[in-house]
C-alpha cells in the first residue's frame, strides 16, 4: 500500500525547522547522514524567527567573571531546582562554543568596543550573557542556520504537516503525513526521527505564540509511546502586548528591561520594588508575570489591564538602535511611541518548560529511534526559563540530538512499515470531510483557548483544575464530530482540526500535572498550595499513554554530583 | 460598524474576489480581519501567517492594490467606505486564496554560495564595520520586493534575474567583513543584475526599510562595473592575458 503514497526515505528526519530542528540537520549531514527536513510553514518562518533579546552564553566579553558554573547556577536557581542538572550543565559548558559556530557561520552579533560579541543583561542572568543582534536575534539565527543547511545541501519538505509517526516494532521507522498545498499524503521512512516542533501556545488565546505551536509533536511522540515530563510548567512570559485587542498577546523582549526599562502600576508605583527589591525589573520571568497580574487584580492595572514599561528615559536614538523592532511594533501597531513614553504590558502564554521526556546526553526518547530537542524537550528549564537560554538550548541540544541520532541511524538497518498504520493514518485525517454535520475546528479551539485561560492560567486552584478536565472531555467528545469543509488544498480548517487533537492532549497533560503538584514552584502557582514542597522539589512529573488513558506518575529528580551541589551553595 | 473585505478565492484554475462583512475592532490590522472571516464565514480560506508582528515575511499579499505585510496593515489606515480588496501576491503563481508558488525563490537562493571566511582571518569585527550588513540581515524575505520589481511583475524574467532580495542577500555576503568569496560573476551573469533600473519600487514596498536600491543594489553595480567594465582595469587585464600567453 505504500506505493500509493509519495514515499521518501532518509536515514534521519526531522520535524520542525526551527533553531532546533535545523541545528539537528546540520549536524546530522556533518555526520553523513541521508537528512530530510519537515516543516509545517516555509523555510525561516518558524517561531525561532520571532526570539528578540538574545542567546544566553557564558562567553565573558562583557562581564569578564562570567563563567559556565555562574551561567549553570542561574539556570538551576531559575529553574527552581527541577531541571536536569546534566542538561543545565552541558548547556552551561556548550553554548559559546555554539555562538561561535554561528558567527563563524556568517551570523553577524552586535559588537563590544574590542570586536567582540557584545552581551546584554536579562533577567535571572548575573551576568551580562545575552549576545544579540538589536532585538532580532531569532531572525539572525535562523537565517544563518537555514543558510548553512541549505549550502550543505539539506533536502527540506516545506509547508508539509506530519499527522502520525509510523513504527517497525517497537522502534521508530517513519512518519505519515499531508503537502497542505494539495492535501496530499506522503510517507517517510526513516531510521531515526528528531522532534523539533516548539510548545503549546496555541491552546490559550492570550500567547506570544504562532499558529504553528499546538504540542503537535508532543502528541505524534505520545501516541507513539514516548514520555513527557514536566507539562505543568508553562510560561507565562510578563510582558505581551495588551492594547490594542487584536495584537494582545504580542511579544514585548525582555531586552527592554535589559536595557533599562522600567515597570510601574496605575499609581506611578515601581511596584517590583515590593516583589523582588534586589532584581527588581530583572527578576525571572515567573515572578515578573506574577507581579504584573497581582497589580491588575487588586486594581492598581493600566487602562486596558496591564502595567506600564517605560525605556523613555533613554536617549531616543539609542533606544531606536537596540529595540528597532519594539519601536516600530508600537508605533505601528498600537501608535505608541516608545521613546516618548511608556508602553501597556501584560503577561502572555510563551513557552513550554515541559516537553518530551529525553535522555540528557542525546535527546534520545524513552521510544527507540525517536529524538527531542528545544522546546519540544523536558529537563533543561526545570520550573521555569530564563530569557535567552531558549536559543542556546536550540543550539546545544539541537546539535547533540542530530549527532545522536544521525549515530543511531547508521546502526539501524532500513525499516520495514506495514500497511496499517499507513491506512490508519489516511483514515484518520479524511474522517472530517466524511461527516454530512458537525462542528468547525474553530469554535472548538475558541472554547478550548477560554477554559485554559479562566482555569489553568498564571494562578491554578483544585476545583478550577477540575473543571478544565471536565471541559477538555467534553472538547474532545465535540472533536469526534469537527467536520471540514471544502477541498485539501491548503485548507486551514483541516489543519486546525488535526493540530486541535494534539492541544487537547498537550493540555490534558499540562492538566493533570499541574493537578498532582501540589505546590508553587516556577511558573506553576497553586492558589490552594502557596508554598514549595521539599518533596515535590525532588520529583518530576512524568506522562504516558496506556492506551487510551493518560497517566501521570512521578519520577525522582535526577541526583546532582557532589561538586555541583558545592556549587550552588557557593551561590555561584 | 463592519468592514467589507473583497478576498480573492481560487486556485491556479482561476477564481473570483468574494464579499465578507468583518465587524472592525480598535486597532485592528488586515490580518485580524481575514482571521475573522476563517473563524466565522470561511474555514478553508488560504492565507500564511506566522508571527503576526512584521518579523516572519508570511502573511505578504495586495491590499488595495499595493503590496503589504497583511499584520502591519491597519483597518483604520484603508478608506473603509468601500470593499477592501486583497489579492495574492501577483508576480507569483497562485496555489490557493491568498497563498501563492514562491518555490522559485528557494531554488535562486541556492545559487549564491554562503559565507566563506578568508583564510586565517581573526574574528574581530567593529561595530561601524557591521553596521551596513546587519541592514541587509534584517530581510524577512517577505517577498513583496520580488513581486513589485517590474523585471520580475511585468517582464517574468525569473530565469535570468534574482531580484532585489538576493541582491540584498549578496550584498550582505559580499560587504560582511571577514568574507572571502567573490560574487560579482555570478551577479553579472547568472543572478542578472544589469536588468535592474534602479527604478526603486523594491525599497518602497520593504516593510523593514532596507534601503534595498540605495545600499545594496547600487554598490553591487558599481563592483561589477569596477570589476568587468572598468577601462583601465580592462587593459591591465587585457595586458595581463597576453603576458600570461607568452609565458605558456
Amino acid at each position: 500500500m505504500t506505493d500509493r503514497f509519495e514515499t521518501h526515505e532518509h536515514d534521519v528526519l526531522i520535524i520542525g525547522a526551527g533553531g532546533a530542528g535545523l541545528r539537528a540537520a546540520i549536524e546530522a549531514m556533518a555526520q553523513d547522514a541521508n537528512v530530510g527536513v519537515v516543516c509545517k510553514s516555509l523555510l525561516g518562518k518558524a517561531h525561532t524567527v520571532m526570539a528578540e533579546g538574545g542567546i544566553a552564553a557564558a562567553m565573558a566579553n562583557v562581564d569578564t567573571a562570567d563563567d559556565w558554573r555562574t551561567h549553570f547556577g542561574d539556570t538551576m536557581r531559575g529553574g527552581k531546582f527541577l531541571n536536569h542538572w546534566r542538561m543545565a550543565q552541558l548547556h552551561a559548558q556548550e553554548a559559546p562554543e555554539r555562538v561561535q559556530e554561528l558567527e563563524q557561520w556568517g551570523a553577524l552579533f552586535d559588537r563590544t568596543a574590542d570586536g567582540n560579541i557584545l552581551q546584554r543583561a536579562f533577567g535571572g542572568h548575573t551576568f551580562k550573557r545575552l549576545c544579540h543582534v538589536g532585538d532580532r536575534t531569532g531572525l539572525e539565527m535562523i537565517r544563518t542556520l537555514q543558510d548553512r543547511g541549505v549550502a550543505m545541501g539539506f533536502d527540506v519538505y516545506m509547508e508539509c504537516a506530519i499527522t502520525r509517526l509510523l513504527k517497525d516494532g517497537d522502534r521508530i521507522a517513519g512518519a505519515f503525513g499531508y503537502w497542505r498545498e494539495n492535501g496530499r499524503f506522503i510517507v517517510f521512512k526513516a531510521k531515526s526521527v528528531v522532534i523539533a516542533t516548539g510548545g503549546i501556545g496555541k491552546a490559550w488565546p492570550v500567547t506570544s505564540n504562532s499558529w504553528e505551536y499546538t504540542g503537535d509533536g508532543l502528541s505524534l511522540a505520545y501516541n507513539a509511546g514516548a514520555e513527557l515530563q514536566d507539562m505543568e510548567f508553562v510560561q507565562v512570559h510578563p510582558t505581551g502586548m495588551v492594547w490594542p485587542p487584536g495584537v494582545r498577546g504580542l511579544l514585548v523582549t525582555e531586552a527592554v528591561r535589559g536595557e533599562g526599562g522600567i515597570l510601574r502600576n496605575k499609581l506611578g508605583e515601581r511596584f517590583m520594588e515590593k516583589y523582588d527589591p534586589r532584581r527588581m525589573e530583572l527578576s525571572t520571568r515567573d515572578v515578573v508575570a506574577r507581579s504584573i497580574y497581582t497589580e491588575v487584580r487588586e486594581g492598581r492595572g493600566t487602562e486596558h489591564g496591564g502595567a506600564y514599561l517605560d525605556i523613555s528615559h533613554k536617549p531616543a536614538e539609542y533606544v531606536k538602535r537596540k529595540l528597532p523592532s519594539m519601536y516600530h511594533q508600537f508605533k505601528e501597531l498600537a501608535d505608541v511611541d516608545i521613546t516618548q513614553g511608556p508602553m501597556e504590558v501584560g503577561p502572555t502564554f510563551h513557552y513550554t518548560m515541559g516537553g518530551i521526556r529525553v535522555d540528557a546526553e542525546t535527546g534520545a526518547a524513552s521510544v527507540p529511534g525517536l529524538f527531542a530537542a528545544g522546546e519540544a524537550a523536558a529537563g533543561l528549564h526545570g520550573a521555569n526559563r530564563l530569557g535567552g537560554n531558549s536559543l542556546s538550548d536550540l543550539l546545544v541540544f539541537g546539535r547533540r540530538a542530530g549527532l545522536a541520532a544521525a549515530e543511531d541511524a547508521k546502526r539501524t538497518p532500513a525499516p520495514v512499515i506495514d500497511d496499517a498504520q499507513i491506512a490508519a493514518g489516511e483514515r484518520e485525517m479524511l474522517a472530517p470531510f466524511e461527516r454530512e454535520e458537525g462542528e468547525s475546528a474553530y469554535e472548538i479551539h475558541h472554547d478550548l483557548q477560554q477554559s485554559m485561560q479562566k482555569l489553568v492560567g498564571i494562578f491554578r486552584v483544585e476545583e478550577e483544575l477540575q473543571q478544565a478536565l471536565g471541559d477538555i472531555e467534553a472538547l474532545n467528545e465535540r472533536m469526534a464530530r469537527v467536520r471540514v469543509e471544502g477541498s485539501r488544498m491548503f485548507n486551514p480548517g483541516w489543519h486546525l482540526a488535526w493540530d486541535l487533537r494534539a492541544m487537547l492532549r498537550a493540555t490534558e497533560a499540562v492538566t493533570r500535572s499541574a493537578l498532582l503538584r501540589r505546590e508553587s514552584r516556577g511558573a506553576h502557582s497553586r492558589i490552594d498550595y502557596p508554598n514549595y514542597d521539599p518533596v515535590w522539589e525532588r520529583q518530576n512529573n512524568v506522562v504516558s499513554r496506556n492506551g487510551d488513558v493518560m497517566r501521570v506518575r512521578q519520577e525522582p529528580v535526577t541526583e546532582m554530583p557532589p561538586e555541583l551541589k558545592e556549587l550552588l551553595k557557593e551561590g555561584k | 460598524m463592519d468592514a467589507v473585505l473583497r478576498v480573492f478565492r481560487g486556485d491556479k484554475d482561476g477564481g473570483a474576489a468574494v464579499d465578507y462583512a468583518v465587524p472592525i475592532a480598535p486597532g485592528m490590522v488586515v490580518l485580524d480581519a481575514v482571521h475573522y472571516i476563517q473563524a466565522h464565514q470561511a474555514p478553508d480560506l488560504a492565507v500564511r501567517w506566522n508571527c503576526k508582528a512584521a518579523k516572519c515575511g508570511s502573511c505578504s499579499a495586495e491590499v488595495n492594490g499595493r503590496p503589504r505585510l497583511m499584520c502591519k496593515t491597519r483597518m483604520d489606515a484603508l478608506p473603509l467606505d468601500k470593499p477592501i480588496a486583497v489579492s495574492p501576491m501577483k508576480s507569483f503563481p497562485v496555489i490557493k486564496d491568498l497563498v501563492t508558488d514562491v518555490s522559485w525563490n528557494y531554488r535562486v537562493n541556492k545559487k549564491i554560495p554562503p559565507f566563506q571566511p578568508r583564510a586565517g582571518v581573526e574574528w574581530k569585527m567593529y561595530q561601524r564595520d557591521v553596521d551596513r550588513v546587519q541592514e541587509f540581515r534584517k530581510c524577512i524575505e517577505c517577498f513583496l520586493c520580488q513581486n513589485v520589481c517590474h523585471v520580475l511583475r511585468d517582464h517574468d524574467k525569473k530565469e535570468e534575474f534574482a531580484g532585489p532580495r538576493f541582491f540584498v542577500r549578496v550584498a550582505g555576503l559580499e560587504m560582511h567583513p571577514l568574507d572571502g568569496v567573490s560574487r560579482t560573476a555570478l551577479l553579472k551573469d547568472e543572478l542578472g543584475l544589469g536588468y535592474c533600473n534602479i527604478t526603486k519600487c523594491c525599497t518602497e514596498v520593504c516593510p523593514e526599510d532596507i534601503h534595498i536600491t540605495d545600499n545594496a543594489i547600487i554598490p553591487l553595480k558599481e563592483r561589477v562595473v569596477d570589476e568587468y567594465y572598468d577601462p583601465v582595469l580592462k587593459m591591465v587585464r587585457r595586458i595581463r592575458k597576453m603576458v600570461a600567453g607568452r609565458a605558456t
